[in-house]
């Protein structure tokens, strides 16, 4: 999304690499049912960093860096 | 032998560890935002949650001034240990192998474990024998140790004993060193087991094992 300040709105999200057991996913997987809801499978529990920036083409390697751990997170960028 | 002890914002293990590399040697406090380590001996990175744990533990810390100088310090062969979040930082930092994911239980957990040592011949475990049982303190939500798939056996320093591995890190590990094993990193506190009025004093034959 363009701002009028030039801006660019990024949005970067991470998750658990596949493979890496995923405790929070689990939970809310298990919790969905007991509300009655099913048919649920393969919860992943992750984080949303948004971002407003200048320079769209350093995203990747803030996410390298710091935004995500690459040993065991998967980051999209948005 | 002087040890200097890192203090961030949020770290909360420092007074303990320097209390016990005093019953070892000399210690110092090193503030996060100089880039100075005065000179010691060897680096203790204590526990705590160094800036909040913010976006992941140790992801913040990793890039602290203090922590430019501790990086050179550990790349050219200097002694350093990182305790719980010591350990984390130093994984985020790249010093040490794999990386420390939230405990399977996803609760914090405080309890005394029994921690083999497996690999008796780098600095910090000197003073051990392979095979010894050091019974020390644990406490932290995220201690899951995730090893990468090459990390070589002998970079493997401690184990957790069976039936101690509450955290589900990989292979039971429970301490790892990197690959010239002058820096380690364990998650138990061998810095609260430094006084029999608190039931251990196996955390001094680790962090004496340098003296």
């Amino acid at each position: 999304m363009d701002r009028a300040d030039g801006a660019l709105r990024v949005r970067v999200l991470i998750r658990p690499k596949a493979g890496i057991l995923d405790p929070q996913g689990q939970a809310v997987e298990r919790a969905l049912p007991a509300l009655g809801f099913g048919g649920v499978a393969n919860v992943h529990v992750g984080r949303l960093v948004e971002l407003d920036v200048e320079d769209a083409s350093q995203v990747p390697e803030m996410c390298e860096r710091l935004l995500a751990n690459p040993l065991i997170e998967d980051y999209e960028i948005e | 032998m002087r040890f200097g002890v890192v203090q961030f914002p949020g770290s909360c293990d420092e007074r303990d560890a320097l209390f016990a590399a005093r019953r070892v040697g000399d210690a110092e406090l090193l503030w996060h935002a100089d880039h100075d380590l005065k000179g010691v001996d060897a680096v203790i990175v204590p526990g705590g949650f160094s800036y909040g744990d913010y976006l992941r533990a140790g992801a913040i810390a990793r890039f602290s001034p203090v922590m430019v100088e501790v990086e050179r310090f550990a790349r050219e062969g200097g002694l350093v240990l990182g305790i719980c979040n010591g350990f984390q930082v130093l994984c985020e930092a790249g010093l040490l192998p794999g990386a420390l994911l939230p405990n399977t239980s996803l609760r914090f957990t405080c309890r005394q474990v029994d921690i083999e040592v497996v690999n008796a011949s780098i600095p910090w475990t000197r003073a051990c024998e392979a095979g010894q049982i050091l019974s020390i303190p644990a406490k932290h939500m995220s201690g899951r140790y995730w090893a990468p798939d090459d990390l070589p056996e002998d970079q493997v320093v401690l184990r957790y004993a069976p039936g101690h591995n509450f955290n589900g890190s990989a292979r039971d590990i429970a301490g790892v060193c990197n690959a010239g094993g002058n820096v380690m990193g364990l998650m138990p506190h061998p810095e609260h087991a430094v006084d029999v009025l608190t039931g251990s004093v196996d955390g001094l034959t680790l962090i004496g094992g340098p003296v």
